[in-house]
């Protein structure tokens, strides 16, 4: 490592240096207490617009103008009316941003685990042609192509109108279900966005799971199929939880891809739902949407906190949240 | 990693035949469905999707029957999802981009024709034909026709209009009052009076087939309508029958001689490069977009040095070892990172409302200012700068006390020793290195914040509208958001292949940040490492 050189200006007077012993030891109690200062302001800073969503979330008041740091009152009204409101089928966006998370992580963790251990396993034709690609694709993230992707949903919901295959003790099966306004067209937009980014992840990961483990299930007559499933993926099931989590915080965060493929209230996940929260007389509302928040954040602020080091490792390699 | 398998079989298989039985019977599966599929895309016009899934299944069954190919049946299933997700939207934004697709250009130029030649007219002069109603008693109507020369014919709604003679069906026996048959199949002839009652049903129904219209006009008329429109392949054009004007293809509507179009839609065609240089040569377009374009970058960048300045004075605090409470303080500190994005957005957009937020209100009562945040431009970008330093700092300070902790300690204590000042040795010994081991975070983060839709959409919606633009182009839109509008905002019509090529442009920015960022990365791998 070619580390930077000394600094050029250095006053090499050890008398100067005696001579500013005692000043430098109270200089130092007086920047630490400047740094706990600094501490304490940051804190304030970061919790201010938090305090204020969580009091305005308990304060019996539903507007924004007299809200106030501290409520007068507390009361659960704002989180009741969340349940049974009228104008917003609340319960109904956290559902679909849990289905959609949730079976967006599901397909991403099974569908990369398979092509890592293929990529991490298999020595074949095209194997680096396909771990390049792997990281080309990372250079087009699909959000890009929203237009696309809304032309493509918009098309198969258009081709796939008339289709509804009934299977007996099982239920309907409508693949115009993954058209526009559908959550099944948005998963697998979320699933295949992120699979090139998270196989590359797991690829690495299983890389460093000792080959001869695998080898001597094989010798012992396992199949890929068993030595997969029983050897190598207990291994590394701690990039398995990394990554769904990963991948159902940034699924549940996303924006603008829900709110280009869905349209209709019923349909949309709570990123796009709680816009409308703004729409009108949203200072008229503030309670509501901040007990709206407050249960929109909670479990995300929890998960991330408890997990701080396994997932802000995995978020120094894979870039900024959303 | 030292295991090396040059060719993989399927080694100790509990039962190579019933694997072989599994895969048959999934792939006759997965086989039916993509038929079906591909059917129902040819006949949606989507013949190149309909290709693409045919070719994509051929592929799978060639991997799960040849053995050699062994390691690719683990790949294919995320493959398949890769390429529909992600490489053919690209690929179809590349295409879009190049044509006028818009909401005034939705359809295919067959489908346009076709509505066209639907069209009819009754030719002036055209003889009336006196009409006689059948009636079924589902309801369904049959017209039995006569013109002045007696010339019978059946109005059929299923069949179109066909010459009596040819009219396969039962008829009832002849009634003498009229000469006509009492019945046709199950139809049962309505009287007069009976027409009467059913003449608005009547008089709604429409039988067409390729040549002819029926319409019954009043109760002793109908009127026999002719094709109006009539396409020629050969000189791409549309020849109105009615007035002998023809209509030209060209710029995806069929245009007259003197600028009217035809009465239908336009169509989506290829236009080249029309998209990309209207940015340059339509000055309509151009000043909007040249703001927006200029807003992009100043926003990534102001809003990297803004949430890494803060980020890294936290960082070098926190770093302290004497500081009680490190961990909470920490924690406490990153809270910002943990809330989801489009939340902390929203409540922002009410913190700082100019009316009745909490800060106006403050700077009301302590400083006696109230600004507009959201219909002035400069004020409204810099609150999205407020906004996104709250949201962005907890990232940063993350990555520089990780980065603060790999320096090694005796470069400080050396230049302790030679008596640097503190703040020599902050920009001559941390600074360099954090800045060398943090490049590519920071980049990452210009190339995150470039792409920001959450914010900026939430926060300022890409508002105050820019003065005099003709695109829907907002003061603090940036190229994502701008994108957005154009494709599907309201108002001023969806503009999808303007839209396409903008988000070319986008593409093309990222990758080339991307493709630096990896080079970046590998050359400091190649200096640390």
């Amino acid at each position: 490592m070619s580390g930077p050189t000394a600094p050029a200006e250095v006053k090499p007077a050890a008398a100067a240096r005696q001579g500013r012993t005692l000043g430098v030891r109270s200089r130092r109690r007086i920047s630490l207490s400047f740094k706990v200062l600094i501490a304490v302001l940051t804190a304030v800073y970061a919790l201010i617009p938090v305090f204020f969503v969580i009091t305005a979330s308990l304060n019996p008041l539903q507007t924004i103008s007299g809200a106030s740091l501290i409520p007068t009152r507390v009361t659960f009204d704002h989180y009741a009316r969340l349940f049974n409101s009228p104008f917003h089928p609340w319960p109904q966006w956290i559902l679909n941003s849990v289905i959609v998370s949730s079976l967006t992580a599901i397909i991403v963790v099974a569908l990369c685990a398979l092509a890592a251990y293929s990529f991490s396993r298999f020595r074949f034709r095209g194997r680096r042609l396909g771990l390049m690609a792997l990281v080309l694709v990372q250079l087009f993230p699909n959000m890009l192509a929203f237009v696309a992707l809304f032309l493509l949903l918009q098309a198969i919901g258009n081709a796939l109108p008339s289709f509804s295959v009934a299977i007996p003790g099982v239920g309907t099966f409508e693949p115009a279900r993954l058209g526009l306004n559908s959550l099944g067209g948005l998963i697998l937009i979320y699933a295949g966005g992120a699979l090139g980014f998270n196989t590359w992840l797991m690829k690495a990961y299983f890389d460093t799971v000792p080959y001869d483990l695998d080898e001597s299930a094989l010798v012992d007559g396992a199949s890929h199929t068993q030595a997969f499933r029983y050897v190598v993926l207990p291994l590394v099931r701690p990039v398995l939880a990394v990554i769904a989590i990963l991948s159902f915080i940034s699924t549940y965060s996303d924006f603008i891809l829900a709110r280009v493929m869905l349209s209709s209230t019923e349909n949309f996940t709570l990123a796009v739902g709680m816009t409308l929260f703004i729409r009108g007389q949203f200072t008229q509302q503030w309670g509501t949407f901040a007990a709206a928040a407050v249960i929109g954040a909670l479990p995300i602020v929890i998960t991330f906190l408890l997990l701080q080091r396994q997932l802000i490792g995995g978020l120094a390699r894979g870039g900024v949240k959303g | 990693m030292t295991g090396q398998q040059e060719a993989p079989r399927q080694r100790g298989a509990s039962s190579p035949i019933l694997s072989l039985i599994w895969r048959l019977i999934a792939l006759a599966f997965i086989d039916a469905v993509a038929l079906l599929l591909a059917y129902a895309f040819f006949g949606g016009g989507l013949g190149l999707a309909a290709i693409i899934l045919l070719a994509i299944t051929a592929a799978i069954n060639v991997i799960f029957l040849v053995d050699r190919l062994y390691p690719l049946r683990w790949i294919s299933p995320g493959l398949l999802l890769l390429v529909l997700m992600v490489v053919y939207p690209f690929v179809y934004t590349v295409y879009v981009a190049t044509t006028n697709f818009s909401s005034t250009n939705v359809l295919a130029k067959e489908q346009v024709v076709e509505r066209l030649e639907q069209q009819f007219y009754t030719p002036e002069g055209s003889e009336s034909l006196s009409w006689r109603a059948y009636r079924s008693p589902d309801g369904d109507f049959l017209i039995l026709l006569a013109d002045p020369s007696g010339r019978q014919l059946v109005g059929d709604p299923a069949q179109g209009v066909i010459p009596l003679d040819e009219y396969q069906a039962t008829f009832g026996p002849i009634d003498p009052a009229d000469n006509l048959p009492t019945s046709i199949d199950d139809h049962v002839k309505l009287s007069r009076g009976e027409s009467v009652r059913y003449l608005t049903a009547l008089s709604q129904l429409v039988i067409t087939d390729a040549e002819a219209q029926l319409r019954i006009v009043s109760l002793d008329r109908a009127e026999l309508g002719r094709q109006r429109f009539v396409y020629d392949p050969a000189t791409d054009s549309m020849t109105d029958q009615q007035t002998g004007t023809v209509y030209r293809a060209e710029g995806g509507f069929f245009v007259a001689a003197d600028g009217t179009r035809a009465p239908a839609p336009g169509f989506v065609q290829v236009i080249g490069l029309d998209n990309f240089f209207r940015v340059v040569t339509d000055r309509r377009i151009s000043g909007a977009f040249f703001g927006v374009f200029t807003w992009t970058f100043t926003f990534a960048l102001l809003s990297v040095l803004t949430t890494f300045a803060l980020g890294l004075a936290l960082a070098l605090v926190f770093n302290d070892q004497r500081l009680p409470l490190k961990g909470l303080f920490r924690t406490l500190a990153i809270i910002p990172y943990t809330v989801p994005g489009f939340i902390s957005a929203l409540v922002w957009v009410g913190l700082l409302n100019p009316n009745f937020g909490p800060i106006n209100g403050f700077l009301r009562d302590f400083v006696g200012v109230n600004p507009q945040w959201f219909s002035d431009g400069t004020l409204a970008k810099i609150a999205i700068l407020l906004v996104n330093t709250w949201l962005g700092y907890p990232y940063m300070l993350i990555v520089a006390l990780g980065a603060l902790q790999s320096i090694p300690g005796d470069l400080y204590e050396a230049a302790e020793i030679d008596g640097a000042s503190p703040w020599q040795r902050f920009s001559t010994i941390t600074l360099p290195l954090l800045l060398v081991a943090l490049a590519p975070l920071l980049i990452g983060s210009f190339a995150f914040n470039f792409n920001n839709f959450t914010l900026i959409d939430l926060v300022t919606e890409g508002g105050p509208p820019t003065p005099g633009a003709v695109t829907p182009a907002g003061q603090t839109d940036i190229l994502i958001s701008y994108s957005f509008r154009l494709a599907f905002s309201g108002g001023r019509g969806q503009d999808y292949a303007f839209a396409a090529a903008i988000s070319i442009f986008i593409f093309a920015i990222v990758a080339a940040i991307t493709i630096f960022n990896f080079r970046l990365s590998r050359r400091l791998e190649n200096l640390t490492g």
